[in-house]
């Protein structure tokens, strides 16, 4: 490819979102339109939002567009596809329609860029059976694309992100460490089949995984994004009420992110999560400061974190070893709420699983 | 030996990969860098502790000076 949009500067991925903490603030106060059909609204920084549309079927609506993540136009398109279809995935949805949000700067790069960029995510929404309705473009000095997503979910398979019970195992569905090896693949740190292994577990559909969690009765789930693994777990351990505990030395990575962590090849969001959760973690007193720093990590495209009944897990872990591409594991368990401190992050927490 | 590494304007990674070459091409010395953000600040400091070098901040106006020593012990 002779693009490389890594030449670009700009911030990476979701890496690039508003802080959740200040988000919360922007949103305080406003005076939101309300409907008894509305099911999940912002309040909770769920996923997507769920709009009930009959007895049995609800809506589900999002949308997520951010600059490159890849240095190919191609896989760009797709990561970008495959993240902004799977906040429908994390709710239970099934997408159905998408439209393109499209930022470009037509001055620097040439419509053959923008046209490898839409040629991956179209690849990935068939995969997802999905139709691309339209969209909408604007000159911009920094690229940026996504997508907006609507899709359905059977009521009675409607997965939020507050519905994780005490004895729930958390299984998190693909690798961590995707906003550290950006970093090192900008800085020409990573050789190329970690780069490659990042970009494929980025553009993978997180499809099988929601569809599991849906056969294995789980009530809670999310997407693991911008706001890194303890950014989202907060949020779902908030919504739900509970408290959670985390095995660090279960918790699936891409290759040579510790030794990037160590050497600060950290994203400025990795810094923004830390602030934003920090006080709400236990760490314990060995797990080392970059060890830490991954799980503040902004993911791009990352995995679900699924709380599944106990008693279903290995059913879920049975399948996703022939079902799901990406590497997989439980790296927690759901507890009683226990104050201040929502999250323990030990080297192993779990007996039993 | 003395070497100032200008990071300012600069996002990461680029201030962490141009204080790494600048430290991994001395084997004892001093490693002056230039930095106009915060993040870059926090990252090459967690570089300088992972090469087992001190690190000193500065904070000058809206820029820090971080001086880095290699004592070529660690």
């Amino acid at each position: 490819m002779d693009v490389d949009l890594f030449t670009l500067d700009c911030e990476c991925g979701c890496a690039a979102k508003i802080p959740p903490d200040r988000l919360r603030n922007i949103l305080t106060g406003l005076d939101l339109p309300q409907s008894p059909a509305l099911l999940v609204g912002p309040e909770t920084l769920d996923d997507a939002g769920i709009y009930k549309i009959s007895d049995t079927e609800c809506l589900v609506q999002t949308v997520d567009f951010f600059p490159p993540v890849a240095r190919a136009p191609y896989v760009y398109g797709q990561i970008a596809a495959a993240n902004s279809l799977s906040d429908v995935y994390a709710m239970g949805g099934k997408p159905l329609t998408a439209m393109a949000v499209v930022c470009f700067p037509t001055k620097q790069l040439g419509p053959e860029v923008l046209k490898e960029i839409m040629r991956g995510a179209v690849d990935k929404l068939r995969e997802a059976n999905t139709v691309l309705l339209g969209g909408h473009s604007i000159i911009d000095p920094q690229p940026k694309y996504g997508l907006s997503v609507t899709g359905i979910v059977e009521t009675n398979r409607l997965i939020d992100n507050a519905h994780a019970r005490p004895g729930d195992l958390l299984i998190l569905t693909k690798p961590l460490g995707t906003g550290i090896t950006i970093m090192a693949v900008k800085g020409g740190l990573a050789t190329k089949e970690q780069e490659a292994e990042a970009n494929r577990c980025m553009a993978s559909l997180n499809a099988r995984a929601a569809l599991l969690a849906g056969d294995c009765g789980v009530k809670a789930c999310t997407d693991i994004t911008g706001f890194g693994l303890l950014g989202h777990t907060c949020q779902m351990a908030e919504a739900s009420k509970v408290a959670v505990e985390l095995a660090f030395g279960k918790v699936p990575r891409l290759d040579g992110v510790i030794q990037w962590a160590k050497m600060g090849l950290l994203a400025g969001a990795t810094y923004a999560n830390r602030k934003y959760v920090e006080h709400k973690v236990r760490f314990d007193d060995d797990i080392l400061l970059e060890e830490q720093d991954l799980l503040f990590d902004p993911q791009t495209s990352g995995g679900l974190l699924v709380a599944c009944p106990e008693n279903n897990a290995p059913e879920f872990l049975r399948r996703a070893a022939t079902e799901i591409s990406t590497k997989c594991a439980v790296i927690g368990r759901v507890i009683d709420a226990q104050g201040d401190k929502i999250i323990r992050v030990s080297e192993a927490c779990c007996e039993g699983d | 030996m003395f070497k100032t590494v200008d990071a300012r304007g600069l996002s990461c990674p680029v201030p962490v990969i141009k204080t790494k070459a600048a430290l991994d091409n001395m084997s004892t010395g001093t490693v002056v860098v230039l930095i106009d953000e915060e993040v870059a600040r926090e990252n090459v400091s967690r570089l300088a502790h992972s090469a087992g070098c001190s690190v000193t901040v500065e904070a000058e106006a809206d820029e820090f000076k971080v001086t880095i020593v290699k004592d070529g012990v660690a």
